[in-house]
């Protein structure tokens, strides 16, 4: 299952036709403490680019974009307990939504995980 | 990922350093501008910063303050022409919170004011300083020196634990245990000359330490080896003081508010309230005796979804107030906020809304603290 990441520290796991979308472990390091996450309603058409949802920190309110256009599919029911689950957890427990994939063009310009490495490395 | 927050203006301004910037750094410091400084927002974490502080005790670096020192000839009536203090009832070694006002009874900054032996010694917010040191230059005479500390570094040593650890650290004529709340005195740190004052933003018991700007790093250093001691960042700074109910500068009051607004009568002491003599008398002696139009109150949410600064408040379908601080409350797991609402709905349990991103979220005017003070008074 190919792993694409976004400039703005998304993750997006592709299994047959729907993106499953989190926030990176580097994201979360600097956000800290997560103590809300606002997530988009199902059924939802969101372009890429576009806010999808809003994560809270103790300190800080911060917009999470949809990195490809799509139909939202679900919701991580988990968050709404347990929005720490971010933190511990943001590439696997703590992913945010599932969206359909409008445009597999969109995937193309992402980079693979060697490719945020090196990215992060650079910040 | 977009932060609210970034107040982007700031990052185009040339930064100082801390007396001892690379002492956070070595400690894994993220380092975030702030009142024209670099300043640490948090070693591991704000929420763990935060509890630590509550329950062991936390460290601050608040050198970017401004520390102050007033002299001369009939020094207290210049001083009480300018600040609404009675200085006739503040002893050597007793320190007050006070505030600076302009003509028109705006606030300009609040400060704390200490009594030193033949001076005045002030800590002034970090960024509104160099305003403050012209505003009092200007008012006043021109026998009176106005010295800006600029050799001196703060920390500030919080929480219930602060007073035995530091205690192993300070000599002095009288133990440290001698100082309460709101006292200050002279006391000796691994050879340095430092001056304690028993007060802080926390709500915790704890002690600001003046001390020399070249000493900070050891003394420091000395005080995290303590086991109960940690740094602790501005972040959890911000969520302690706004569970204590202590209002931020800037944010909380400001210029368009007025201190009797803001719930801060205590910074305009009993005599000055009748006799006046100070910037703004006239505005804040008519709202003492008819009251003002808003108030700043406390505000519990219910849920989990904070409201931030500038988040408007309403009651029913009637926008009557803004939120001036909010985040959440790591001790009490829950949002809180301050705000600024009309008066006829600032009644301690008065059920209200606020809207965040077009939600309307139910809130409870609250008394403050939300967590309550701990203070040493004397045992």
């Amino acid at each position: 299952m190919p792993r694409y990441f976004t400039d703005e520290h998304e993750w997006i796991d592709v299994e047959d036709d729907i993106a499953t979308v989190g926030i990176t472990e580097y994201a979360q390091g600097q956000l800290g403490d997560i103590v809300f996450v606002e997530l988009p309603l199902v059924g939802a058409l969101i372009e890429q680019g576009k806010d999808a949802a809003v994560v809270e920190s103790v300190k800080a309110a911060s917009d999470v974009y949809a990195p490809i256009t799509g139909e939202i599919t679900e919701v991580n029911p988990a968050l709404e307990e347990d929005p720490a689950l971010v933190n511990s957890s943001p590439e696997d427990d703590g992913w945010f939504f599932k969206m359909t994939i409008a445009d597999e063009g969109e995937l193309d310009a992402l980079m693979d995980e060697d490719g945020y490495k090196a990215f992060v490395a650079e910040l | 990922m977009t932060d609210h927050d970034t107040d982007e203006h700031l990052e185009d301004l040339p930064l100082n350093a801390l007396p001892h910037e690379a002492w956070h750094l070595a400690r894994g410091a993220r380092m975030v501008p702030f009142a024209g400084y670099n300043m640490p927002i948090q070693y591991e974490g704000i929420v763990a910063e935060h509890t630590w502080t509550r329950e062991n005790a936390g460290l601050f670096d608040v050198s970017h303050m401004g520390q102050l020192l007033l002299s001369g000839p009939d020094l207290d009536a210049a001083v009480e022409a300018v600040l609404p203090i009675d200085l006739s009832t503040l002893k050597l070694g007793q320190q007050r919170y006070s505030l600076l006002l302009d003509e028109n009874g705006g606030v300009l900054d609040d400060l704390m004011v200490s009594r030193w032996p033949d001076a005045l010694y002030l800590v002034v917010n970090g960024a509104t300083k160099w305003d403050d040191l012209g505003t009092l230059r200007e008012a006043l005479p021109d026998d009176i020196t106005l010295n800006y500390l600029d050799d001196r570094a703060l920390l500030a040593l919080q929480g219930p634990k602060a007073a035995d650890a530091l205690a192993r650290h300070v000599t002095g004529h009288y133990p440290l245990s001698a100082l309460t709340f709101m006292r200050f005195g002279q006391f000796t740190i691994a050879g340095h000359d430092v001056t304690i004052a028993r007060a802080g933003y926390t709500g915790e018991d704890g002690f600001e330490i003046s001390l020399p700007a070249d000493a900070a790093a050891e003394i420091a250093d000395l005080l995290c080896a303590e086991p109960e001691v940690k740094p602790i960042g501005l972040g959890a700074r911000d969520s302690l003081r706004l569970e204590a109910g202590l209002p931020l500068y800037g944010h909380d009051m400001s210029l368009e508010t007025s201190p009797i607004e803001a719930g801060l009568i205590f910074g305009i002491n009993k005599r000055r309230r009748t006799e006046g003599g100070f910037p703004g008398a006239d505005r804040i002696i008519r709202e003492i005796n008819e009251g003002t139009a808003r108030k700043w109150v406390g505000l519990k949410l219910d849920g989990r979804l904070p409201a931030r600064e500038g988040a408007e408040v309403f009651s029913g379908s009637d926008h009557i107030g803004t939120v001036t601080s909010g985040g959440f409350s790591p001790t009490l797991g829950a949002p809180i906020a301050m705000a600024y609402v009309a008066s006829a709905d600032a009644a301690i349990g008065t059920a209200l809304e606020v809207e965040v991103r077009g939600k309307r979220l139910a809130a409870t005017v609250s008394p403050t603290p939300f967590v309550p003070h701990r203070y040493f008074r004397g045992s």
